[in-house]
């Protein structure tokens, strides 16, 4: 059962990795004959930034920066680099500035480890919260006055009055 | 003469706003009646004086006088009227004093319906709101003054950016301040609470409906900022996690967290603590989202280090409000009491599990935002954290707290059945089933996932509901007995009903239209023509135009569908001469809830255009769910229980119990 749970889970993830791709800027004389070698270009474009733009990706400005370098990108699809190397060259040239997607290494640690740490904190505090009123409540009902049957009664009125 | 006198009104306010900042407390201190009611006249008085400078500004925009540098900049005669009045807040000063119009707005409010508040807590809330306004009165006295002549007086103004020349600009600030600002309120009653050090279940009932009130602003401002920037930018996206968004997200995801908090705290008393330091980092994130765009640090941390002045004074005032109350709350928060007990799965326990995830998206969203300037402060070094960030953080955070959301709602407080809930819910999970199926059958290309979440959105959308068919007894009682217990359920309930339907609606859009989405673009000479879907563009020429004060390139392109009517759509570009600045008119023809748009690109000497055209499936219902929201809200704050002041509630009951004695 909690097997299937998380196997729910983490396709519901998944899905919200499906990038949110809404524009494009790609003029029709740019798009690359084969259609595979296109579609992976323009999903590199999409996580390439326009570095004179103001948080656009090469995909969707119409500088001229962000059209010489969506040329770049299928030259060198093209010449048969992976979408690695592409990654690794334009960082070479022009710094991690260019990725829209910070690489996962120590000096990102910040960036990555703050939402999982926020999570945790926040799972902790929660957790506190509840754990303390459980006790609390055990120790309540073993000394409550009032019989199980009163207990419901009164669970009902209250959620009645809601 | 009178743009002198609207400098001078702002003077006069900041005078009154002193009285209203000091006098009051001490009166709450001292228990003195009559300092602390100096409260309300000082702060309707502020408030009318920043109106008549916010007017005067604005006269000097409507007759043109650009002997004003805040008008000569940002205005040009030729301008229509609607946009000369707009904009005024199109601009750094004058955005600053429609801020603090509404900051005093909201202040007024506070002494006008605050009648049956206590009145030493109506005092501390007054003067904790005046400190703010205090502050960003000298703010803009000091550094932003919009006042400001020039001699010789130009003859002609630089004219408004021309993006900003839009119905849009009319709407989305005003609204996204009203519910920035709105926060304030609530951190004047947390920092006042905690200056009296009596913070209850009445109080969270106060501060309620004020939560309320922000949170449907800010989600009807988050939401018409999109909708505009959809239309006028020519990118046909809705959502691009820029940090000029983000900075109203943050306090938008922070205010949805407080706002379910404190419901547990009115109604069960726990989650005091917490609930306050909601309140506080709401409105702190609010002020923090003024400081990232107000002091243009995130065009370049660089010409933030040139040109300081500015930002370094809102930074101040983040240092000291946001410090100051933090240091109070580490005072206090050791001896509030702990309310209500509850296990963890119940009505607390689920509000909890909202808090959690809203609190990490939050903090994710802040991160994500803040990290690029952080690290090029500290190293130089520049990096850039875009959409992919973004989507692969936030998007896993959002899934199980929309699970949740049929079930939350169904479950009773303190202690509750997850079984007789999820009973509840079969007829929902069975129908979000038949979605997905339906889904997975009749569409192609990625439907497995876009079934899932089809699926999850009308699991949303049904279950929203589940609480008030339960409620009502549909499945148990005859229709006229179901319906005529439908009047009778309270309106909170239909406001949380809708609220939680329209994030489903929502939901519905945005994963239609990322998956379902089709883009095309083409290079056209006239007469020719290219498809998009189960459309046939024909490019039909170009007609240039001149408009007041810009001239237009408008290119008419025939829709034609098989079996229906044909029709015309015109996008356009732009130039405006003064800025001498090119923009993208898209056109967007609405087909049920999708939409078709067609945005023009480079224009060769020849006559041919490069025609870009999207088919967006279901799109409108991102925005029509958060149309839901709003009303889901406004409902809600007309619930007669969160209107009726508590204090004559219970006055009522001691008269009553006095009676019974």
């Amino acid at each position: 059962m909690l097997k299937r749970v998380f196997q729910i889970l983490i396709l519901f993830s998944m899905l919200a990795l499906i990038s949110v791709r809404p524009t494009f800027a790609v003029n029709p004389n740019e798009i690359l004959p084969d259609a595979q070698l296109e579609r992976r270009a323009r999903d590199l474009s999409s996580i390439i930034r326009c570095m004179k733009c103001q948080n656009q990706s090469i995909d969707d400005s119409d500088a001229d920066l962000a059209k010489d370098l969506r040329i770049l990108v299928r030259e060198r699809l093209t010449e048969g680099d992976s979408d690695q190397q592409v990654l690794d060259y334009l960082v070479d040239r022009y710094g991690e500035f260019v990725l829209l997607k910070p690489q996962f290494s120590i000096s990102n640690l910040a960036l990555w480890g703050i939402p999982v740490l926020a999570f945790l904190l926040a799972l902790l505090f929660s957790w506190r919260l509840i754990g303390n009123k459980q006790d609390k409540s055990a120790k309540l009902a073993s000394s409550d006055i009032l019989t199980d049957h009163e207990n419901t009664e009164l669970t009902k009125i209250l959620n009645e009055r809601e | 003469m009178i743009a002198e006198l609207g400098h001078y009104a702002l003077v006069l306010a900041l005078l009154l706003a002193l009285v209203q900042g000091s006098f009051p407390i001490f009166g709450a201190k001292a228990g003195d009646e009559k300092l602390m009611a100096l409260g309300q006249s000082t702060a309707f008085g502020s408030f009318l004086f920043i109106a008549l400078s916010f007017a005067a500004l604005t006269h000097a925009y409507v007759i043109s006088d650009f002997s004003l540098q805040n008008v000569w900049e940002n205005s040009h005669s030729a301008k229509p009227m609607l946009y000369k009045i707009t904009g005024v807040w199109g601009n750094h000063e004058g955005s600053m004093l429609l801020w603090i119009l509404i900051l005093s707005f909201f202040g007024a409010l506070v002494a006008w319906f605050g009648t049956t508040l206590p009145s030493d807590l109506r005092a501390n809330v007054l003067g904790v709101q005046a400190w703010i306004v205090i502050a960003f009165l000298l703010f803009i006295l000091l550094t932003s003054n919009p006042f400001n002549r020039l001699t010789p007086a130009p003859f002609e103004g630089n004219d408004l950016n021309p993006i900003l020349q839009d119905i849009g600009l009319a709407i989305h600030p005003p609204m996204l301040y009203l519910g920035y600002v709105g926060f304030s309120v609530t951190f004047s009653f947390a920092v006042a609470a905690m200056i009296s050090g009596r913070i209850d279940a009445a109080w969270a009932r106060w501060v309620r409906p004020w939560a309320l009130t922000a949170w449907i602003f800010l989600t009807a401002g988050i939401s018409m900022g999109s909708y505009w920037a959809y239309y006028e930018l020519g990118w046909g996206g809705w959502w691009f996690w820029d940090p000029v968004e983000n900075a109203s997200f943050i306090p938008w995801l922070v205010g949805t967290a407080l706002l379910h908090s404190a419901l547990v705290m009115e109604k069960r008393e726990a989650l005091k603590i917490w609930t306050i330091l909601l309140a506080i980092i709401t409105f702190s994130m609010a002020l923090l989202g003024t400081f990232l765009v107000r002091s243009g640090v995130l065009t370049s941390v660089h010409s933030f280090a040139n040109d300081p002045e500015r930002g370094v004074f809102i930074l101040m005032i983040l240092l000291v409000f946001i410090g100051g109350s933090l240091t109070l709350f580490a005072i206090r928060a050791p001896s509030l009491k702990a309310g209500g007990l509850f296990q963890p799965i119940s009505r607390e326990g689920a509000l909890v599990f909202n808090n959690v995830f809203l609190a990490t998206a939050a903090a994710t969203v802040l991160t994500g935002t803040l990290y690029p300037l952080v690290v090029e402060a500290i190293s130089g070094e520049k990096i850039s954290v875009g959409p992919p960030f973004f989507n692969i953080t936030f998007g896993p955070l959002m899934v199980p707290l929309l699970m949740l959301i049929p079930l939350g709602p169904l479950l009773s407080w303190k202690r509750a059945d997850l079984y007789p809930a999820m009973q509840r819910l079969y007829w929902v999970a069975g129908l979000a089933l038949l979605a997905a199926i339906l889904v997975l059958a009749f569409t192609e290309d990625q439907p497995v996932l876009a079934s899932i979440g089809i699926g999850l959105a009308v699991w949303c959308m049904l279950g929203a509901f589940a609480e008030i068919v339960s409620r009502a007894g549909f499945f148990k009682n005859s229709a006229t007995i179901a319906f005529a217990r439908l009047r009778g359920l309270p309106r909170t309930m239909w406001g949380t009903a809708f609220g939680h339907f329209g994030m489903g609606v929502l939901l519905l859009g945005v994963v239609a239209v990322t998956a379902f989405e089709k883009e095309s673009v083409a290079e056209l000479a006239p007469g020719e023509t290219m498809e998009i879907g189960e459309y046939q563009l024909r490019f039909d020429g170009l007609l240039p135009v001149t408009g007041p004060n810009f001239s237009e390139n408008i290119a008419t392109v025939q829709v034609i569908k098989e079996g229906s009517r044909p029709f015309v759509l015109k996008p356009s570009k732009r130039f405006y001469q003064a800025r001498q600045m090119p923009t993208t008119e898209a056109a967007i023809e609405s087909i049920g809830f999708s939409q078709l748009y067609l945005s023009l690109g480079d224009v060769s000497r020849e006559g041919k255009v490069v025609l870009r055209a999207w088919w967006k499936p279901a799109i409108i219902l991102i925005w029509l769910g958060t149309i839901f929201m709003v009303l889901g809200g406004s409902i809600s704050l007309s619930d007669r229980r969160l209107r009726v002041g508590v204090a004559k509630a219970s006055k009522a009951r001691l008269e009553a119990q006095t009676a019974n004695a």
